[in-house]
C-alpha cells in the first residue's frame, strides 16, 4: 500500500528573506513616489503594502519586481542584491491587478510557460502544472482559454501560474479589485491559505484596509512615498503610530484634545493618548466609535442617524458642545430615533492623538 | 435533387470570408448576443444583394474575355495569347511590371514587418509617450494626395538614382509610405484589444526576456493585425498607379494600361487574375488568423 505524497508537495517551500532598503523612486515631477522606503520581509511572511491610490504602494512593488528602475537604495532577494537583475532573473512570481492571462493560450498553456522558460523538461512540466493547477482547484478546466473563465477564476489560474515556478517571492498587485465582494473575499481567504500551506514569502499590494488586516501577518502603511507604520493587524489598530494611520486604518472620530504628560483631554474627559513624538499641547484625538458608548452621563448630543451593521448599530450624533459629528458604536438591542437627545460617554480606553 | 436552393449553397468566392465568419459566429456560439447579430434573414438578403454586386462585374468581365473580336463568338482564342510565344512581345511589358510588383509587394511588407512594427512594439511598450506622435507620423499619408506626394518623391528619388539607382524596386519607399496608413491602423485596433505592457510584464515575470516575450507572447496575439495589415499593403501595391506612372516605373497597374490600349482582352484577363489573387489572399489570411481560436468580445 502506498501512500500519496500531499499534491503540493513539490510547490512547497522554506522561504526566502525580502528587503527593500532605502528605495527611491524619483519621476522627476517634484514629489518622490517612494521616498525612502525600508520593509523587511522575513522567509515565508505574508505582508501587506497598504495605502490610498497614489502613495507609492504598487510603485514599491514593482521596484521588488524589477519593473520600475529605482533610483536610490537596495532591493534584496535572499539576502543578494538585485538591483541590476533583470525581472526575469529575479525569480518572483506576479499576480497582477487586471487580468493577465496571455489569451492565445489555454490555462495550462498558460500555467506552463514559466516553466517552459526555465527549460523545464515536458514529463515534470506536465505534472507540476497539474499539481499547481489543483492547488487553486482549477485542475479540471486546464483546457480552456481565458475568456471562458470568470475573474475570480482567471485570477486563480494567474496565482497558479505565479507559483508553479517555485518562486523565491509572491507578489500581488491587487489582485482582487476586479472582482465582486463575495469573489473577492473567498479568494482572499484561498491565498492566505495557499500562501501559508506552501510557506511561500509573500508581498500584498492593496487599498482596501479589511482585506490587508483580514489577510497579513505584518500590514506597512505608506503615504505619499513614505512607510508610516509596519505592524500587526493589532498594533496598527490599537497603537497607530501616526494620525494618518489611526485615520487610514479603521474609522476614526476625530476630536479636538489638549495633550499633557501622556493624558489627552477630550470635551472635558481624560484619557490615556498614543502620542509617540507628538508635542504636548493642542492635539487632535482619534476615537474609534467602538471606544464611546451611550450613557446615563456624558457628553450631550442629539442622535442625527443610526446604521443598522449586522452585529453591531452606529449612531452618528451631533454633539451639543462643538456641533462635531461623532460615529458611535454599540450593540444591535439599544436602538435610537432622529433627534432623541443622548449622552456620550467615553469608554476609556487609550485614543491615538496627532498634531491638530 | 438538393432541396433548398439558396440555403446550403456556398456564397461567391468573393465574399466568402465576412459571409462564413458572420454565419460561425451566429450559429456556433454567440446566439445570446442576438442585438448585435442580424438574424438569419437579413444575414442572407445582405449576402446576396452584396454578392449579387460583386458578381455582376466579375461576370462581365469574364463574359467579355470570352468573346471573339468583332463578331462576339465564343472564343477561348485571349487566353491562348498569352502562352503564345509569337505574341510575347506585346505582353512583354505587362510581364515586367508584373514582376516589379511583386517584388515591391515583398519589399513593402518588409518595410512593415522590419520597420512599422518594431516602432509600434516599442512605442507601446517602452515609450508610451511617442504613441501619439507615431499615430499622427502614420496616418498623415492619407492625408496628403498621391500626386502631390510624387511632387515631392521626385528630388527625392533624383538624389536617390544617384546612389541605390533607378530599378524598379525603389518604387518600395515611396509605396512603402503610402501603406504606412493601411499598414498602421489594423496593427494599432489590435493593440487596442490588448493590454499588452500587462502580457509583456507577465511575461517577464515568469521568466521570459525580451526577446521570447516578444516571440511567445506579443506576435501570437498580433498576429491578426498583422496579417490584415500585410494584406493591406499588398493591395495597396497592386493598386498603386500614381507613383509608378509619374516615377516612369513600370509596374503591374501601368503595365495594366499600356496593353488595355493595345489588347483590351487580355488586360481584362490579368484584371480578373489580379482580383482572383486578392480574394485568394483574403481566404490565405482570414483563415490563417482565425485558426485555433475564436475569440470574443473581452470580459
Amino acid at each position: 500500500m502506498t501512500i500519496a505524497p500531499p499534491a503540493t508537495e513539490s510547490l512547497v517551500q522554506r522561504g526566502t528573506p525580502v528587503e527593500l532598503v532605502e528605495v527611491v523612486k524619483d519621476y522627476g515631477t517634484g514629489q518622490r513616489a517612494l521616498d525612502g522606503v525600508s520593509l523587511a520581509l522575513e522567509p515565508g511572511e505574508f505582508v501587506a503594502l497598504l495605502g490610498p491610490s497614489g502613495c507609492g504602494k504598487t510603485t514599491a512593488l514593482r521596484a521588488l519586481a524589477g519593473l520600475e528602475r529605482i533610483d536610490g537604495g537596495h532591493v534584496r532577494i535572499g539576502n543578494e542584491d538585485v538591483e541590476q537583475t533583470p525581472v526575469h532573473r529575479r525569480d518572483i512570481g506576479m499576480v497582477f491587478q487586471s487580468y493577465s492571462l496571455f489569451p492565445h493560450m489555454t490555462v495550462r498553456a498558460n500555467v506552463a510557460f514559466g516553466l517552459e522558460m526555465r527549460r523545464v523538461e515536458a514529463k515534470a512540466r506536465a505534472s507540476r502544472t497539474q499539481e499547481a493547477l489543483d492547488l487553486v482547484g482549477l485542475g479540471a478546466m486546464a483546457d480552456r482559454y481565458a475568456h471562458q473563465l470568470s475573474g475570480g477564476q482567471q485570477q486563480r489560474v494567474a496565482l497558479a501560474r505565479a507559483l508553479v515556478t517555485r518562486p523565491r517571492v509572491l507578489l500581488l498587485d491587487e489582485p482582487l479589485s476586479a472582482l465582486d465582494a463575495k469573489v473577492r473575499v473567498q479568494l482572499r481567504e484561498e491565498i492566505r491559505r495557499i500562501q501559508k500551506e506552501l510557506g511561500i514569502t509573500t508581498l500584498f499590494v492593496t487599498h482596501d484596509q479589511e482585506e490587508a488586516l483580514a489577510v497579513a501577518d505584518r500590514v506597512a502603511v505608506m503615504n505619499a512615498g513614505r512607510i508610516e507604520q509596519i505592524g500587526t493587524p493589532e498594533e496598527l489598530y490599537l497603537r497607530p503610530a501616526s494620525p494618518f494611520v489611526a485615520d487610514f486604518v479603521g474609522l476614526s472620530n476625530r476630536l479636538p484634545g489638549e495633550l499633557a504628560g501622556g493624558t489627552v483631554t477630550v470635551h472635558g474627559v481624560r484619557l490615556p493618548a498614543i502620542a509617540a513624538g507628538v508635542a504636548d499641547g493642542p492635539v487632535t484625538a482619534f476615537v474609534r466609535p467602538e471606544d464611546l458608548g451611550f450613557g446615563a452621563e456624558g457628553l450631550p448630543a442629539t442622535v442625527v442617524a443610526t446604521s443598522f451593521l449586522g452585529a453591531m448599530r452606529r449612531t452618528t450624533v451631533r454633539l451639543a458642545a462643538d456641533d462635531a459629528l461623532v460615529a458611535v458604536q454599540h450593540e444591535v438591542g439599544s436602538r435610537f430615533g432622529t433627534g432623541d437627545a443622548v449622552q456620550v460617554a467615553f469608554l476609556g480606553r487609550p485614543v491615538a492623538v496627532g498634531g491638530r | 435533387m438538393s432541396a433548398g436552393p439558396a440555403a446550403g449553397a456556398p456564397a461567391p468566392g468573393s465574399l466568402s470570408i465576412p459571409a462564413r465568419m458572420a454565419g460561425r459566429r451566429v450559429g456556433a456560439r454567440s446566439r445570446t448576443l442576438t442585438g448585435a447579430v442580424p438574424s438569419r434573414a437579413t444575414g442572407r438578403v445582405v449576402l446576396i444583394v452584396s454578392g449579387v454586386l460583386f458578381a455582376v462585374p466579375l461576370a462581365a468581365m469574364t463574359w467579355f474575355t470570352l468573346q471573339q473580336v468583332g463578331t462576339g463568338a465564343f472564343t477561348l482564342a485571349h487566353y491562348g495569347a498569352i502562352f503564345d510565344p509569337a505574341q510575347a512581345s506585346n505582353y512583354e511589358d505587362l510581364f515586367t511590371g508584373l514582376q516589379n510588383s511583386l517584388i515591391i509587394c515583398v519589399l513593402t511588407v518588409l518595410i512593415v514587418l522590419l520597420l512599422l512594427l518594431p516602432a509600434m512594439l516599442l512605442a507601446e511598450l517602452r515609450f508610451p509617450a511617442v504613441r501619439a506622435v507615431l499615430e499622427v507620423v502614420c496616418l498623415l499619408p492619407i492625408t496628403v494626395p498621391t500626386v502631390v506626394l510624387v511632387v515631392g518623391f521626385v528630388p527625392v528619388y533624383q538624389v536617390l538614382g544617384g546612389t541605390l539607382g533607378t530599378d524598379p524596386w525603389t518604387l518600395a519607399f515611396a509605396i512603402g509610405v503610402i501603406s504606412l496608413p493601411y499598414a498602421y491602423r489594423p496593427i494599432s485596433t489590435n493593440l487596442s484589444t490588448l493590454n499588452l505592457t500587462i502580457l509583456a510584464e507577465a511575461a517577464r515575470s515568469l521568466g521570459a526576456g525580451w526577446f521570447r516575450t516578444v516571440w511567445r507572447v506579443v506576435l501570437p496575439n498580433l498576429r491578426r493585425g498583422i496579417l490584415s495589415s500585410c494584406l493591406l499593403t499588398v493591395s495597396v501595391v497592386l493598386g498603386e498607379f500614381t507613383i509608378a506612372n509619374f516615377l516612369n516605373q513600370t509596374t503591374f497597374q501601368t503595365g495594366l494600361l499600356l496593353l488595355q490600349q493595345t489588347d483590351p482582352y487580355v488586360a481584362t484577363i490579368f484584371a480578373l487574375l489580379a482580383l482572383l489573387f486578392v480574394f485568394l489572399l483574403l481566404v490565405v489570411i482570414s483563415t490563417a488568423g482565425s485558426i485555433g481560436r475564436s475569440r470574443r468580445s473581452r470580459r
